[in-house]
């Protein structure tokens, strides 16, 4: 064979700066925010942590479907969904961190449980393909009608990541109606255990929809919008999705949310245990 | 593993092969539509799904830290990661597809554990130093062993591997980048990523499989041009390029009789264990077992999913049979 190494590898491994970077134009990376974006208010740095921390910790719930989704295709796909929530929360919480001189690590390793300020729907746990399909269409239809509103944000920089974020969340909302519709007109099986998993996931979505005084003092500014103006929409959509697919809107009651309040589910320790271990391990260590 | 290829008549197969060998002695690609010997067939379906197994299989070891990522930015890179290598892993079912197998074959035969995959992929991953190693070495010598498969006579496997090597050369930056961290970091940390260097440097050099002189299929798969340089001398190119890399992270390859020999030019390893190398490629490593069940585990629970998809997907066509019935 004539063919030498040099000229075989030229191009790969070590020869080569970056093969598959993803630069989408200059779209607002974390690091842009730490560096560029002048610290927000302390409203609006809180209110950007909310935003953030639902995403990272749904973010965290999906990430445990890679290599054990039910196909293949799936195992990318929440993976996807899971990977741009990730992005998401990291400018958030960039951004929301710089009100009080933290980085989004400080914020995602180094508070404690009642610190955090997600939703139950997102700590609920979802290891079995419909409770995730349920939980996806709640939250992906609720997130698409939020970041819309925020593209009017007075707030340019909540306004610029949810810009970019809405992007990705016309996708997730399209898997998780897709799956709805195969699932409900799937089998017999698949529909029991969709409706089923709607029931389970339901009594946690209304708190998507409830006002705290900081969303009040921010609406009235501009900087951001009522949850409780998203829940006609969001009712409108989710049970259109659910009806199409032949489905019964869930009758399960609204359980006591207040995650907003730093009162979480049971579930919530476990998950930020095993995101925290290695982190709280090595007290200031770069990684 | 059954294939669909028809049974050629005698003349058809007698140009066919004067064809495929004037392909392959012109170094020229063969397309999935050609003729080609039933040998170089099964030869690529063997070796196309080992490696599509081995991607599938491997994504296992990596995701072990995922949900433990010590930094969000480690974690959005590690899901990207273990990402790609389901997206290799279908390339490569898809490439098996073209030879005649089916994916579901593939992977009842996976799971059945019937067929193999690399190795290396039955170790565990204790530390978050070892999806470094992992990237570094394990990704290092997969680069090493595939980037001359982009070369491959069969163009479809060929194809799928350009696109999988640079996404493999990206993977290896960022595992040596995650040991290039820890080994600046605390001793603990530099700790942590010495250790994982010790246990995935054997296993990673003995990736490219037994010595020249103990691969009795290597003669024939570099007659066809599948491969394109023995064992040997992939493992040497490879001990050429982590000797140097692992100057610059500032750690050691745990390897006392470890030199470069003038004379020969050719690197001078310690003695791998192939005996172990035998015993987790039978099924006795560490994970195997681990890993089997994972998958089966995945793709039982997963059963009501493909069928509801399937079966929507057959009523869809109903309609759409009895829409057109009404129109016409």
């Amino acid at each position: 064979m004539s063919h030498d190494f040099e000229e075989e590898f030229a191009g790969y491994g070590d020869n080569v700066a970056s093969a598959t970077r993803v630069t989408p134009g200059h779209a607002l990376r974390p690091e842009d925010i730490a560096l560029q974006d002048a610290p927000p208010a302390a409203d609006n740095g809180e209110y950007a942590v909310w935003l953030g921390d639902d995403s990272l910790i749904l973010a965290q719930r999906l990430a445990w479907w890679i290599s054990r989704a039910p196909e293949m295709e799936e195992d990318i796909a929440l993976g996807n969904i899971g990977l741009d929530l990730l992005g998401h929360a990291r400018s958030f919480l960039t951004y929301g961190g710089k009100s009080i001189g933290k980085t989004e690590d400080d914020l995602a390793y180094w508070r404690e449980e009642d610190e955090f300020r997600s939703v139950h729907l997102v700590e609920v746990p979802g290891q079995d393909f419909g409770l995730t399909i349920a939980r996806q269409l709640f939250f992906s239809v609720y997130l698409e009608l939020l970041y819309t509103r925020l593209l009017n944000s007075t707030d340019a920089t909540l306004a610029a990541i949810s810009a970019k974020a809405l992007k990705e969340v016309e996708y997730h909302v399209d898997h998780a109606t897709q799956w709805m519709l195969r699932l409900g007109g799937g089998t017999e099986e698949s529909a029991r255990r969709i409706q089923h998993s709607l029931e389970v996931m339901w009594p946690y979505a209304h708190e998507l929809f409830v006002d705290e005084p900081l969303h009040e003092r921010l609406a009235a500014t501009g900087v951001a919008a009522l949850p409780s103006s998203l829940k006609e929409d969001w009712d409108r959509r989710v049970t259109a999705v659910i009806e199409e697919s032949g489905l019964a809107m869930p009758a399960a009651k609204d359980a006591l949310c207040r995650g907003r309040r730093g009162e979480h589910t049971e579930h919530l320790g476990y998950l930020l245990a095993e995101m925290q271990v290695l982190a709280r391990k090595f007290p200031g260590a770069t990684w | 593993m059954s294939t669909t290829a028809a049974t050629p008549s005698t003349v058809a197969d007698d140009e066919g092969r004067a064809a495929f060998d004037a392909l392959i002695a012109a170094d020229g690609r063969i397309e999935p539509r050609d003729w080609m010997p039933e040998d170089y067939r099964k030869t690529l379906i063997r070796q196309v799904s080992q490696h599509a197994h081995s991607e599938i299989i491997g994504m296992q070891p990596e995701a072990n830290w995922i949900t433990r990522a010590p930094s969000l930015k480690r974690k959005a890179i590690l899901m990207a990661k273990v990402q790609d290598e389901a997206g290799h892993g279908l390339y490569l079912y898809s490439a098996a597809e073209t030879l005649g197998a089916t994916r579901d074959e593939m992977v009842e035969a996976l799971i059945e554990g019937k067929a193999k995959y690399s190795s290396i992929f039955n170790y565990p991953t204790r530390s978050w130093a070892d999806v470094g190693a992992i990237g570094w070495l394990v990704d290092g010598a997969a680069i090493a062993n595939q980037v001359p498969l982009c070369r491959a006579s069969y163009a479809p496997y060929g194809r799928a591997m350009v696109r999988i090597c640079k996404e493999e050369s990206f993977h290896q930056r960022q595992g040596f980048e995650i040991l290039l961290t820890l080994a600046n970091g605390t001793p603990e940390q530099k700790a942590m990523a010495q250790d994982a260097v010790n246990r995935f440097y054997a296993p990673a050099l003995m990736m490219f499989g037994p010595p020249d002189d103990a691969s009795p299929n290597s003669k024939q798969s570099m007659a066809w041009h599948i491969k394109r340089f023995s064992n040997d001398d992939l493992r040497q190119r490879f001990v050429g390029m982590i000797v140097e890399q692992v100057k610059v992270l500032g750690l050691t390859l745990p390897d006392p009789e470890l030199r470069y020999d003038e004379e020969t030019k050719q690197w001078i390893h310690q003695e791998l264990d192939w005996v172990e190398f035998m015993d987790v490629i039978k099924g006795k490593g560490p994970c195997n077992a681990q890993r089997l069940e994972r998958r089966r585990v995945a793709h039982e629970d997963g059963a009501w999913v493909r069928e509801a998809a399937a079966e929507y997907a057959r009523k869809q066509q109903l309609k759409l049979a009895e829409a057109s019935g009404k129109a016409a």
